[in-house]
């Protein structure tokens, strides 16, 4: 439609997508990821005072002692005694693959509690400009609608005092509990990685995309930082070869279909719902890490700056973020960064107020005939969409989302997707307790509950499990 | 009121202060009299057994429970430590794959009969079920499985409460409720998703009184869904006075007048997103200058479309 949002709009919307990434990343480390790596039964065990010193040594959290983590630890206790374990019920405890002593365990606990809470304030960044959370809903074509609440004094300092809360307890808890949790599971480092990244890129900090995108754009094919390039959404396709759709082999988005079969009825080709999308004919691992590396090859000031940082405090070389560790370390060093940019977009926005540029919404007609293409990066990864307009209408719609690009099956030619790849190698201590695979399926933080086949080359043994 | 309950209270790090702000939240939410506080009060001072929730994803986008996530009074926290047992949930439980399967026999038959039953998302029912499975089952198959053992069952979000976008047109899966689809009755936390302030107070109202809330004709709470969105609406004056927003970003939208010709489906809604509002009491869609979509309606993709015009 030819349509440029005002700048307001585009900055209401980093600072939202900014939130999202914020809250969305500590979620995924603390409560769908640390507990592959962190044994709360064994925190149980953990002496309170000995846990207030690692805790002191580690972070600068603005809650410990001993008195806390004896807090913490009873409450568990009262958990664990009463015999009604939910949420914690019948996982692997006692796995030979936790590392983490009970002091850090204990410590690791008691942050995923108070990232809980954290995570749920957080949220109200969203209901400030978005009117709530989830399914926020004032992002609209031409701008956004929230223009009020962009007038108010109070939203906006309420919007700037939660955002400086949330980021407080990234750099002073997250950061360094990945660090620390990092630090017992270096084996990690050499575990679960992929060869090629793919990056919408996010966050424009002009009208000018992809130039001026804060994440940028590109493509890494067999983890060459060097021959990183720019992506275009021409070179995407999407595969169906080994999924339940009938139509013809590929197709890009803007042609594409989607025609279930009855599984039933599809004979054993086919073993998935995801398609699988290819860029230039390969997959790519799309998320944190796709896009760390791509910001990193290009030289990105603040994404160096914090991988070298964390990759020096674990005393490893770059070669180690090709893993499910490094997929880890990513999430949170671009979550620091991102986070950290958004003071910046919030002190432009006020700017823009002060001389007295107020507009959120450009007006568009419905053109009667069109095609459209919106790409972005959300904290899972690449994001695109696709659209048809016919009679003012969506005629055509289709998106390609992050865990399609992650966790799609193979192609025609047999290529594996990007998740199939990084569990090739990995050591299962015992095949009945696949913690392992947990590890590498979870640190891409999938959007769904997955088929995963494990084959032991040892026993034979061929076991079904359902990861989510 | 005993005074351990306070004890027991400081030890879980909850000051008198905080929590009885939190009972005075959730009584007024439930719609009871001031009376009503300490008696909630004891609800949450965790009793020996805590009623245990098994909860079910069927076709959904996960988003209620992320509503759950963001749940202040009491605080999430709290919801899964003290106050409830959730036994099966498949997003925030530590147990995976092979693990978590057992788990479910484990609590069914632990629970049987006693248990809440919460689900989110509708069921596939075309083919048999063939389009949505968890594990060996079909959502329909565990459907029937779980809900037959509960002693309730309440379904959280449009999707299990009225089909969602899963059934909206065209329903490649011929996606149903989850009424529809098992033939049972369940108590509605209808919206999309909805305020976790509503399914809390469904809870404690069950605690509190034994039994589940009085609902509409369509199952939803009456303490939540009575009355009309339209009918709370801050900005109903500016309706009344026919002061309307005719674009977005105006002078008109940021004096925060009436957003009816830009679609507003409050008048048809019921819901009380204007009186609890969302995260923390922070805003609801039409503070944010947005118009409400009927989201708590049933079938409301289809029948409330187009969201920017009145019909
Ligand atoms: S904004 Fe919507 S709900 Fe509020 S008064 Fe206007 S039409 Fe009614």
């Amino acid at each position: 439609m030819g349509l440029t949002i005002p700048d307001n709009a585009r900055i209401l919307r980093n600072l939202l997508m900014g939130a999202q990434f914020q809250q969305d990343h500590l979620v995924h480390f603390y409560h769908l990821h640390a507990l592959d790596w962190v044994d709360v039964v064994s925190a149980l065990k953990a002496d309170p005072k000995a846990t207030a010193t690692l805790a002191d040594n580690v972070s600068d959290a603005p809650f410990g002692g001993v008195t806390y983590f004896k807090g913490v630890q009873n409450r568990l206790k009262t958990f664990v005694d009463s015999g009604q374990l939910g949420l914690l019920s019948n996982a692997y405890w006692g796995h030979p693959a936790y590392k983490m002593p009970p002091e850090a365990n204990l410590m690791a606990a008691a942050h995923y509690l108070e990232a809980l809470r954290m995570q749920a304030k957080s949220m109200r960044m969203h209901a400030i400009f978005g009117g709530k959370n989830p399914h926020l809903q004032t992002v609209i074509a031409g701008g956004i609608t929230c223009v009020k609440d962009m007038l108010s004094p109070d939203r906006l300092a309420e919007f700037l005092y939660t955002w400086k809360e949330m980021q407080d307890f990234i750099t002073k808890v997250y950061l360094p509990d990945v660090l620390a949790v990092a630090s017992f599971y270096k084996d990690w480092a050499a575990i679960g990685g992929t060869a090629n990244f793919h990056a919408w890129g996010e966050f424009p900090e002009t009208a000018n995309e992809p130039e001026s995108l804060y994440m940028p754009r590109g493509v890494i094919f067999k983890r060459n930082l060097a021959g990183v390039k720019m992506a275009e959404e021409s070179k995407v396709t999407e595969h169906i070869h080994h999924a339940w759709y009938k139509g013809s082999r590929f197709k890009h988005p803007y042609d594409g279909e989607t025609n279930p079969v009855n599984p039933k009825r599809a004979g054993k080709r086919p073993y998935s719902w995801f398609k699988a999308p290819r860029y230039e004919g390969e997959p790519c691992e799309v998320g944190p890490l796709a896009r760390c590396l791509v910001a990193y090859a290009k030289g990105h000031k603040d994404i160096k700056a914090n991988t070298d940082y964390v990759l020096g405090k674990l005393g490893v070389d770059t070669s180690a973020l090709f893993s499910t560790l490094g997929r880890t370390a990513a999430r949170c060093i671009e979550t620091v960064a991102i986070g950290a940019r958004m003071e910046s977009w919030f002190l432009e926005l006020i700017g823009n107020i002060k001389k007295g540029n107020t507009a959120t919404f450009t007006p568009y007609e419905m053109p009667d005939k069109a095609r459209g293409v919106g790409l972005n990066d959300v904290p899972r990864g690449s994001l695109g969409h696709w659209i048809n307009i016919e009679d003012k209408k969506i005629e055509n719609y289709q998106l390609v989302v992050p865990s399609t690009w992650n966790l799609g099956p193979r192609d025609e030619k047999g290529k594996l997707g990007p998740v199939e790849e990084a569990l090739i190698g990995t050591p299962i201590a015992d095949p009945k307790r696949p913690l392992e695979v947990l590890r590498t399926v979870h640190s891409f933080d999938p959007c769904v509950a997955c088929g995963v086949h494990v084959i032991d080359p040892d026993s034979n043994e061929v076991y079904k499990f359902k990861v989510r | 009121m005993e005074n351990g309950l306070f004890d027991r209270l400081e030890q879980k790090g909850i000051s008198r202060r905080d929590f009885m702000k939190f009972c005075g939240y959730i009584t007024a939410t439930l719609g009871l009299s001031a009376a009503y506080v300490p008696r909630v009060a004891e609800v949450f001072a965790a009793g020996k057994q805590r009623p245990a929730v098994i909860w079910l994803h069927m076709a959904e986008c996960t988003g209620c429970s992320e509503a759950l996530l963001r749940s202040m009074y009491p605080w999430i926290d709290e919801l899964v430590l003290e106050i409830l047992a959730i036994e099966y949930h498949e997003t925030i439980m530590a147990a995976a794959g092979r693990q978590a399967e057992e788990q479910l026999e484990y609590a069914l038959n632990k629970y049987k009969g006693k248990f809440i039953c919460v689900v989110e998302g509708a069921i596939p029912t075309k083919d048999r079920g063939i389009y949505g499975r968890v594990g060996k089952h079909t959502m329909l198959e565990l459907g029937k499985k779980v809900t037959k053992e509960a002693l309730a069952t309440i379904t959280i979000g449009n999707c299990s409460s009225f089909g969602g976008v899963q059934a909206a047109k065209p329903n490649p899966t011929n996606a149903k409720s989850i009424d529809d689809a098992l033939g049972i009755k369940s108590v509605k936390i209808a919206g999309c998703p909805p305020n976790p302030v509503n399914f809390v107070g469904t809870v404690v109202n069950y605690l509190l009184l034994g039994k589940l809330p009085a609902t509409d004709s369509y199952g939803r709470p009456l303490f939540a869904y009575s009355k009309t969105v339209h009918d709370q609406c801050p900005r109903r004056s500016h309706y009344e006075a026919g002061e309307f927003v005719t674009q977005f970003g105006s002078e008109e939208a940021a004096k925060g007048w009436c957003l009816y010709e830009m679609g507003c489906k409050g008048p048809e809604t019921y819901n009380n997103c204007p009186i609890v509002k969302f995260n923390d009491g922070t805003s609801w869609p039409v503070e944010a200058g947005h118009p409400c979509i009927g989201c708590s309606e049933p079938n409301f993709w289809d029948q409330m479309a187009p969201f920017y015009e009145q019909k």
